[in-house]
């Protein structure tokens, strides 16, 4: 195909929302608003013991409190937490031991999206534990995993059988008074996974889990766990797409990772929410804390996609707590039409030769807004800690902005932290230059778009890479390409 | 009663001794009013984040000064770049002190802010210029523009340069045991004028001093400015400087900032670009140690297109020092092939000392160049032991890297003599004597 930069941005101005479609299934919905007695209904209905009802409630009570969040360089309608429905699970409930009794309607859904189950538990050899607003609904290859010792369930479920786990860790990385929508979720969070990887054990498959929006107006609070114990491996995909709305839709997910002694969690998300229609109106606000905790030589990795959502407000940060260890970050952002994210993370040093990177490419097209928002912090007593920060920005389109806004703070002498962030449009000597070397303007600009993301899709795992590339491809490479 | 109250109702004592029939009486009502409502900024403010202000609220300081002090000029002469002949507007506790001045109105005015705001003579201009380009949001800047009254006025007429650089010097004697002095200075350079200007805040004694100064620069089309702030100042001095320089097409301004002493600085310097192919330069070296804390707050608003800034800021930090960076640069939707460049870079010399860094860019244009580098880290160990092999002691050696490590700020220092003196304050700041000049 021909294109040049004027046409790539019709065409991005122009681009509908592809996945956009709605899945007629009964739900079993809690009336809308919130108050003590939705949260002790909420944790009824989830048949769930007395201590996390408790949970639940001191953290509606510290909630009640605080105050909604201003500072991130996002503007929106905020939502009213009390026109919001809490709770919404399909109500044909069966458990499921194979594909064949699952509701018909809820596989089509998913062939529309593109995950065969029966294709991916055959090629990809990837266990899915899917979402279907709010209630994981199937779960496979559990059995392999068994085998192995890793529990891999929705977090519901983890609470009734492996309650220890949970009381010891829930909240341990992010508090319920952590912020405003970390404490919304943990007093309403209605399901989400839960994995645990025994002492030793490299997880043989990536696990994934497929999160969707479903039911009108009612917010997905998804709690997300997952705990890699000693010397442990595990990569963990998580990927989202959302059917269109025109009320904008809440989704505050908490996400805590724990990795023990010599463990490794490689975290990656394809964000594809549906960010609104080219006017502004509708989309998902998308308000989320992710954090891991790294004890000694312990490993985190986050890699993000984020193509969609009205407002993006996502933080995924590590705590290097034991010495030695290493915190990842690496994160496309791309904004398109009225979308606006502020998004970034967080890197604290604690312990000592604790080392950092973090690679953020953000894109910004159309009237979109787009936002790196950062900390470095080194404390006194993380000796010889290194940091390497870089973000770029990319602007199409002379109506959208990029900002950054990066923390860098060092209280210790033997720290070696390096920052640096540039702001361009796609070069006219970059596509001279290709041009000079027998390449066409419309193919020199496609290269130059994948060359800027590639550093970041490199990271994501073969089996989520496909997917990742595709909803790029809606966003933006495709259209170049 | 703390230190806000007592400004707010000292306003009226302060107007019963201006003239109040004048429109910088308006100007001055609104400023109070609107630091009333906002009060001393606090930690909570994302600008002030990483500099308090509690401790200063708590002292009592005096006022208004207590007339005229005299100093013999053989004991402050080493606080003047005295190895050239310049023009000086001094003030002795904030007030003006002829004795030790030297102004002129041959050509172009180097003379006082409070003449400027009073004879008749000046009226046009202080209507054009006074209080437009400073903040009226600020609130430490509408203390400031509330109590204005004192200050270096200087005006360059078109196609004219001084004969001679400009110093403007304050000193404070310690004869208050704490003293607030807020200085305000109006710089207006004309189309295709040129002024060079080296500011310095000193105090005698060891007696708490306090100063809110504003500044206002105006530089017309095809106007340079280079101004200089030096401040080693002791360790009982606060200083809040508030810089406003707006500035139109074609012209060129530069500000060096040397940080090497004082309690608590805190450097706001804000660039307007009213115009096309402006350029801006925001340099600074900071060397820090004891509990020094210097807090560098610059923004660069880039309003038209074809305009350039550049920014490089070197800190040293040793001791219980800390260091504060924070650069924002705006660039507005119309302002294409805007070439911003913004560097920051640190070294750790003590593991008390803490540097928090955040450079901001805030682009609403696609066609442009921006970027920004930022590091922390230190001395090579590698150079340093190369050095030592070549018989040069650690602590030279370390001071040698220091001095490399600063020299980019140092280059586009224009006036020899200041350079020299910088140098001069680097080595006693280091502890080291090089005996070679660099």
């Amino acid at each position: 195909m021909a294109y040049t930069e004027e046409e790539l941005k019709k065409e991005l101005e122009t681009k509908e929302y592809e996945y956009g479609f709605y899945t007629d299934i009964e739900s079993d919905t809690l009336p809308k608003g919130l108050n003590e007695d939705i949260v002790v209904a909420i944790s009824k209905k989830k048949e769930e013991p007395e201590w996390m009802t408790e949970w639940r409630l001191e953290a509606f009570r510290v909630w009640k409190e605080m105050e909604e969040p201003e500072w991130a360089n996002v503007t929106y309608q905020k939502p009213n937490f009390q026109d919001i429905s809490y709770y919404s699970a399909p109500n044909k409930k069966p458990k499921y031991n194979s594909l064949d009794e699952v509701d018909p309607e809820l596989l089509e859904t998913f062939e529309k999206l593109g995950i065969s189950l029966e294709e991916q538990k055959k090629l990809a050899g990837v266990a899915v534990d899917i979402v279907m607003d709010s209630v994981s609904v199937a779960t496979t290859f559990k059995k392999t995993l068994a085998e192995k010792g890793i529990i891999f369930c929705s977090i519901s479920e983890a609470i009734q059988e492996h309650p220890e786990l949970v009381k010891q860790y829930i909240g341990s990385v992010v508090p319920r008074k952590d912020n405003f929508y970390a404490a919304l979720n943990s007093a309403v969070f209605s399901d989400g996974s839960f994995c645990y990887i025994p002492k030793g054990v490299r997880c043989p498959m990536e696990l994934s889990t497929y999160f969707r929006i479903n039911q009108a107006g009612t917010g997905q609070f998804e709690r997300t766990l997952v705990i890699a114990d000693e010397g442990s491996y595990v990569s963990y995909l998580e990927g989202c797409t959302a059917p269109m709305r025109d009320e904008n839709q809440l989704h505050a997910a908490v996400v805590e990772l724990i990795a023990l002694d010599n463990a490794e969690i490689k975290y990656s998300t394809v964000q594809n929410w549906y960010p609104g229609d080219k006017n502004g109106s509708g989309g998902v606000f998308n308000f989320v804390t992710k954090r891991g905790l790294c004890e000694q030589n312990a490993k985190i990795s986050w890699t993000q996609v984020e193509t969609g959502s009205a407002i993006t407000w996502k933080y995924p940060s590590c705590v290097l707590k034991g010495d030695n260890s290493i915190g990842e970050f690496y994160s496309i952002a791309v904004t398109n039409n009225y979308q606006q994210a502020d998004t970034g993370t967080k890197m604290i040093h604690l312990g000592k030769n604790t080392k950092s990177t973090i690679i953020s490419k953000g894109i910004s097209a159309g009237r979109s807004q787009n936002s790196y928002r950062g900390l470095v912090q080194v404390n006194s007593r993380a000796r010889n800690a290194r940091n390497f920060s870089q973000c770029d920005s990319l602007l199409m389109g002379n109506q959208c902005g990029a900002h950054t806004f990066p923390y860098i703070e060092a209280k210790n002498k033997s720290a070696q932290i390096e920052h640096e962030a540039t702001t361009s449009k796609i070069g006219e000597d970059q596509i001279f230059y290709c041009n000079q070397r027998g390449i066409d303007t419309e193919k020199a600009i496609a290269l130059i778009v994948n060359g800027f993301s590639k550093e970041v899709l490199n990271k994501l795992p073969m089996e989520f890479a496909v997917e990742a590339q595709k909803l790029l491809e809606i966003s933006l490479e495709g259209s170049v390409g | 009663m703390d230190l806000s109250d007592k400004l707010i109702s000292s306003f009226l004592a302060f107007e019963s001794n201006v003239n109040v029939n004048t429109p910088v009486h308006e100007i001055r009502s609104e400023a109070i009013r609107n630091f009333e409502r906002k009060g001393f900024p606090s930690k909570k403010q994302e600008a002030w984040k990483y500099t308090s202000l509690n401790s200063l609220q708590k002292t009592d300081f005096s006022i208004f000064p207590k007339g005229e002090q005299t100093l013999e000029y053989k004991d402050v002469k080493r606080y003047f770049l005295h190895e050239i002949d310049t023009y000086k507007i001094v003030f002795i506790d904030g007030v003006y002190s002829s004795y030790l001045s030297e102004t002129t109105h041959d050509g172009v005015d180097v003379c006082l802010m409070s003449s400027a705001l009073t004879k008749p003579m000046y009226k046009q201009v202080i209507e054009l210029y006074f209080n437009k380009v400073a903040s009226r949001e600020e609130s430490l800047t509408n203390l400031n523009t509330a109590f204005s009254k004192e200050g270096a006025y200087i005006y360059i007429p078109k196609n004219k340069a001084p004969r001679k650089p400009i110093q403007i010097l304050h000193l404070a004697t310690g004869n208050e045991a704490a003293l607030m002095l807020q200085p305000r200075n109006l710089i207006i350079v004309e189309e295709n004028a040129e002024v060079q200007i080296i500011e310095r805040h000193q105090s005698l004694t060891t007696n708490e001093v306090f100063t809110n100064a504003v500044t206002e620069i105006f530089a017309a089309k095809d106007a340079r400015v280079d101004y200089y702030k030096v401040q080693n100042d002791n360790a009982s001095a606060t200083l809040i400087d508030n810089t406003y320089i707006d500035q139109k097409g074609n012209s060129n301004v530069s500000v060096h900032t040397f940080s090497f002493g004082g309690k608590l600085t805190r450097n706001n310097l804000n660039f307007y670009q009213r115009g096309e192919r402006i350029e801006s330069t925001l340099k600074g070296v900071t060397i820090l140690g004891e509990k020094q804390h210097v807090d560098h707050h610059t923004l660069v608003h880039h309003a038209e297109p074809n305009c350039e800034s550049h920014q490089d800021y070197k800190g040293i930090f040793g001791e219980k020092s800390t260091g504060v960076f924070n650069g924002k640069i705006i660039v507005d939707q119309i302002a294409q092939k805007t070439n911003a460049f913004q560097q920051n870079n640190n070294v750790l010399i003590s593991d008390q000392a803490t540097v928090n860094t955040k450079p901001q860019l805030e682009i609403f244009a696609d066609d442009v160049k921006c970027s920004h580098g930022c590091t922390i880290g230190q001395l090579d160990e590698e150079a340093m032991f190369y050095l030592q092999t070549r018989g040069i002691p650690r602590k030279e050696a370390s001071a040698l890297l220091m001095y490399a490590f600063a020299n980019n700020v140092l280059e586009s220092v224009r006036i020899p003599e200041l350079k020299t003196r910088i140098n001069k304050l680097i080595a006693n700041k280091l502890g080291v004597s090089l005996g070679f000049e660099l």
